[in-house]
């Protein structure tokens, strides 16, 4: 089923908007309210506003299914790597060794309020952009396996 | 019988779950040193301003890690269940 | 009792949203209402663990520009999210189970589709 010329312009016009927003969400993750789970969610909208703009066999173009998967995988295994990598120092598995350091993501915080940094936080920004890979494909080839799912069979 | 059975077993768990909530206060929560703790080390420790993602993706790290596979597994699930419905009846291939 | 109700407004509503859920869960044959149940409860247990953790006149625990450092409770906000994103997981996959089981029975009563079986 199509929905109008209307629905889909619009549809077309807000995508690159919402995957913008997501970014935004996910970098900010470790200053602002968000994080990877959030920024994910919101880049999934974007993959659902098309979705139901238009028919599926017009979206598989757009949203591959194998890109996707690719995206989902990436997700988790830069999650894991980054956990990984404090072993090379000799640290226990998930250890931020990146905060604090003065290196170029971890500016030295102080305790209080200020006004936001975006290069502090060390690992967490790397996490936060890990989950938020995995969020988005997972939660757009979700709805994408669904939509399949209630294809009319074939007589 | 039986429906008239399970709303009495509802009305007795609503009234008990009330006798029990009229007890909390709400807005004043017990004393808790952990959340003071990372209140207070969050920014030292991680360097990040948001106290809730540190929570998450750094003092509970090894927590995020097993909840982004329970969603990979929930997707794996997904696409085991759609992948093919009926014996020689194929929906993707890519 | 009146005031009493209007200070833990939210502690209520959690125990009206439990009672809801479990009262949907077992009274109803629907399968996708029973799911429609589960989400409930589930909405229940997320808005305790915040209420839980609110302090009086407490601000988000996030240090960018804030204006005061009484701040609620963080663990259970991350417990929340934790909560949350496993919940998202759980309804995805109860809700294809219950599309293939319709693909498969042509209906999702759930007493009709045990005595479908076999």
């Amino acid at each position: 089923m199509k929905m109008t010329k209307i629905v889909r312009t619009t549809a077309d016009v807000f995508y690159p908007f919402c995957l913008a927003f997501g970014l935004y969400v996910v970098m900010h993750g470790h200053l602002t309210p968000g994080g990877g789970f959030q920024g994910g969610a919101v880049m999934a909208t974007g993959a659902a506003l098309l979705i139901v703009a238009r028919s599926y066999e017009d979206i598989t173009g757009r949203l591959r299914k194998g890109v996707l998967k690719v995206c989902e995988a990436t997700g988790l295994m830069l999650f894991l790597l980054a956990g990984l990598s404090g072993l090379l120092k000799g640290l226990p598995f998930m250890a931020n060794w990146l905060t604090q350091t003065g290196g170029w993501v971890g500016k030295v915080m102080e305790f209080g309020p200020n006004g936001g940094e975006l290069a502090t936080g060390g690992l967490i920004p790397l996490l936060n952009v890990g989950v938020g890979i995995e969020v988005l494909g997972g939660l757009s080839i979700i709805l994408l396996y669904m939509i399949s799912g209630t294809k009319e069979k074939k007589p | 019988m039986k429906t008239a059975v399970l709303y009495a077993i509802l009305l007795i768990l609503f009234g008990g779950l009330l006798y029990i909530v009229t007890d909390l206060p709400f807005g004043q929560p017990c004393k808790a040193d952990m959340d003071e703790y990372f209140i207070r080390n969050s920014q030292t420790q991680t360097g990040a301003n948001n106290v809730v993602t540190s929570v998450v993706f750094d003092f509970r790290g090894f927590d995020t890690l097993g909840e982004a596979t329970v969603l990979f597994t929930a997707v794996l699930g997904v696409g085991m269940m759609f992948r093919k419905l009926h014996e020689g009846e194929e929906y993707e291939n890519d | 009792m009146m005031t009493r109700l209007l200070l833990d407004l939210p502690f209520f509503t959690v125990v009206l949203l439990v009672v809801i859920g479990l009262g949907a869960m077992v009274l109803k044959r629907n399968l996708i209402k029973i799911l429609m149940g589960l989400s409930i409860l589930e909405s229940a247990v997320n808005l305790f663990l915040v209420a839980i953790g609110y302090r009086q006149d407490g601000v988000a625990p996030i240090f960018t520009n804030v204006p005061s450092l009484h701040m609620v409770l963080p663990t259970v906000q991350a417990l929340t999210l934790t909560s949350i994103v496993i919940g998202v997981a759980t309804s995805a996959m109860m809700l294809s189970f219950a599309m293939i089981l319709y693909k498969k029975y042509g209906t999702v009563d759930a007493r009709d589709i045990r005595k479908l079986k076999g």
